[in-house]
């Protein structure tokens, strides 16, 4: 079996923070992690080689320095990465990515035809759930998002049943593969780099591809021109109205609760009697 | 990976904006109604409301658009949505259509838009929303913006203009499609507000086919597991949340969160670190990578309001906010700030909140 997973580098966006004062982005120092949501999919494929054998490629479209993404995913057990980089791929929007991608998998399979493609259910920066649909409907791959649990592979058969999340409640599908999947983030915790995985990560070579070695040919499909959209506008969200009003700083906790359920009951009367926090 | 919104390239002039005479020819303002086992979303109204703004704009019908596993089904909540501003529907009726399945959906949507062609077509960003818009963009060709958190049109081109968080939630983008058509946008649940339902307003209900047969679809449901009352989490329509961060320390501090919920009538939610830690379930992460919620109370412990949660939950009409960093940006956006340990001061707002409301639910 051979699975590709694609992941994404990303800022860690926990840790940006809006300046009070100037309301600018403060992105100094901001870590560059692999898509939290992407974990969930590298230990899903983890798991089914660990169960059923598998190679498990993983793939990332980037800058150079995405490189440092793919050796922590070797570090966690993959066999092998590519790097997808090229300028022509810059300011790719959704489609135009998913088109890159899906070349490239596709030339993956020539190798050794892929089975499975997974993926988180989203990026952190872009959050857009867009690319791994995209890529499922160029390949023509089965596409399966949002799964909490793969609960059956026949890979004689070619058939796959998972447990995936709807609005109200959860579907169990089965259909075929090769199908693409995005995980859902909690499904799975990744695992430590084992030592000699990490001994791995260091020394491997991460292969590079460009537009030619990963067979595209028509340039107006990739980077800007391939892109539907284009940013017309980036501008700062108005300020925050005010700063909270502080409340208890000398009291014990006790005081504290009652000191803050006042100010809201005589600031917001209405909200305070609708809930019965005061006799109407 | 890379996507606009995260490369964020130079804006362009409005030379690529010009539109094919082909393209220019679609019309119309298109809502796709998200009806799962005969039960609308909300979204689906809420997003009726923007669209009939953007139809108004541009002088064109607003559409909605169902699909089901029933006709009867399909026409009530078309019924509904000419209350909501539609003035036509769409419907495609079939049993195939029972279960939301990607392949016919995505099947019964393109043909629909190839066909009557649309300039615009809307989706809730909801798990269904998201599967499909980006399958029925995909295969259309076309450019789509995701959660959307204000719609305009441009004057000069009648172009949508789809405003959207970037970097996290720290900035925000215009979007806008080149030389395709219709232009998507997926707007999550809670962002817009839904408009006042207007009844006796009727439209016009025009049934289409699926051209597609059960033996067609890859895919079986083979069961469907409906999420039991208390797990459900109805987050972001809830009137109170109480919402956990980092600052909580452990998962079984949660119990002092779910005791206050309790005495409040209240959902739970928590901030990324929490969702991911596992200490609370996905489906009730607060931010820009999980849920976007208005309630009229949000009571914040132990969190630090990183920009990524703050978009989700800033429009709440009254945010209670307990950190032990008096320096946490929670601070700066919050209606109440208290300095001190959630863990202590949680269970003293339990308290009080019960003694307060069983007070006056004896007095009223």
């Amino acid at each position: 079996m051979h699975i590709v997973v694609c992941i994404k580098q990303v800022p860690d966006s926990a840790q940006i923070r809006v300046h009070p004062v100037t309301n600018t982005i403060m992105r100094q120092g901001v870590p560059a992690i692999i898509n939290p949501f992407d974990l969930a999919a590298i230990e899903e494929a983890l798991q089914l080689k660990d169960r059923y054998g598998a190679r498990v490629t993983v793939l990332t479209m980037g800058p150079p320095q995405a490189e440092a993404a793919l050796r922590k995913a070797i570090a966690y057990g993959a066999d092998d990465v590519v790097l997808l980089t090229d300028r022509a791929f810059a300011g790719a929007d959704t489609l135009a990515t998913s088109f890159a991608l899906a070349q490239a998998i596709r030339k993956l399979g020539e190798e050794e035809a892929v089975d499975l493609v997974m993926t988180g259910k989203q990026t952190i920066d872009g959050d857009t759930a867009q690319v791994g649909p995209g890529i499922a409907k160029r390949l023509d791959l089965q596409l399966l998002t949002y799964v909490s649990e793969i609960t059956d592979l026949d890979l004689s058969a070619g058939k796959i049943t998972v447990q995936r999340r709807s609005e109200g409640g959860v579907q169990v599908i089965k259909t075929r593969l090769p199908a693409l999947i995005t995980m859902l983030e909690s499904s799975n915790t990744i695992r430590f780099a084992s030592m000699p995985n990490m001994f791995r990560a260091e020394r491997q070579v991460v292969p590079q591809w460009n537009r030619d070695r990963a067979g595209i040919e028509d340039a107006s499909k990739i980077g800007l021109k391939g892109s539907p959209t284009v940013v017309s506008k980036i501008f700062t969200p108005r300020p925050s109205s005010q700063r909270a009003k502080m409340v208890g700083a000398d009291l014990d906790a006790t005081g504290v609760a009652n000191a803050v359920l006042d100010v809201l009951s005589s600031d917001h009367p209405r909200f305070a009697r609708e809930i019965g926090l005061v006799t109407p | 990976m890379t996507d606009n919104s995260a490369a964020a390239p130079k804006p362009k002039g409005k030379k690529r904006l010009e539109l094919d005479p082909k393209l220019a020819a679609y019309r119309g303002v298109w809502v796709f109604v998200e009806m799962e086992r005969g039960q609308v979303h909300p979204v689906s109204w809420e997003l009726l409301g923007e669209g009939r703004k953007l139809a108004d704009v541009l002088e064109v019908e607003l559409a909605a658009l169902i699909l089901g596993g029933d006709v009867g089904e399909c026409d009530a909540a078309a019924d509904q949505a000419f209350g909501y501003g539609a003035n036509l529907a769409y419907t495609v009726a079939d049993p195939v259509l029972a279960d939301y399945r990607n392949q016919p959906y995505t099947r019964a949507l393109t043909d629909l838009v190839n066909r009557y062609q649309p300039e615009i077509l809307l989706l809730g960003a909801t798990t269904l929303g998201r599967d499909l818009a980006g399958s029925v963009a995909t295969t259309l060709l076309t450019g789509l913006t995701a959660d959307c958190t204000e719609l305009a049109i441009d004057p000069d081109n009648r172009g949508l203009l789809a405003t959207r968080p970037t970097f996290g939630g720290s900035l925000l983008c215009t979007i806008q499609t080149l030389n395709y058509r219709p232009q998507m946008a997926t707007v999550r649940p809670r962002v817009m507000a839904v408009p006042e339902a207007v009844s006796g307003r009727t439209g016009q209900i025009i049934q289409e086919k699926l051209q597609m047969v059960e033996e067609d679809i890859i895919a079986k449901v083979l069961e469907y597991i409906p999420d039991q009352n208390q797990e459900k989490a109805q987050l972001a329509y809830a009137d109170i949340i109480v919402a956990g961060g980092r600052g909580m320390g452990r998962a079984e501090n949660f119990q002092l969160l779910w005791g206050l919920a309790r005495v409040l009538g209240a959902e739970v939610g928590g901030s990324r670190p929490v969702t991911h830690a596992g200490w609370l379930p996905a489906e009730r992460q607060i931010g820009q990578s999980g849920k976007t919620v208005r309630p009229k109370l949000y009571i914040a412990a132990g969190i630090s309001g990183a920009i990524q949660h703050r978009v989700g939950m800033e429009s709440s009409d009254i945010i209670i906010a307990i950190n032990n960093d008096p320096n946490a940006p929670i601070f700066d956006f919050a209606t109440y700030g208290i300095v001190g340990d959630a863990l202590q001061i949680l269970p003293a707002l339990t308290d009080a909140m019960r003694s307060r409301l069983s007070v006056s639910r004896r007095a009223g």
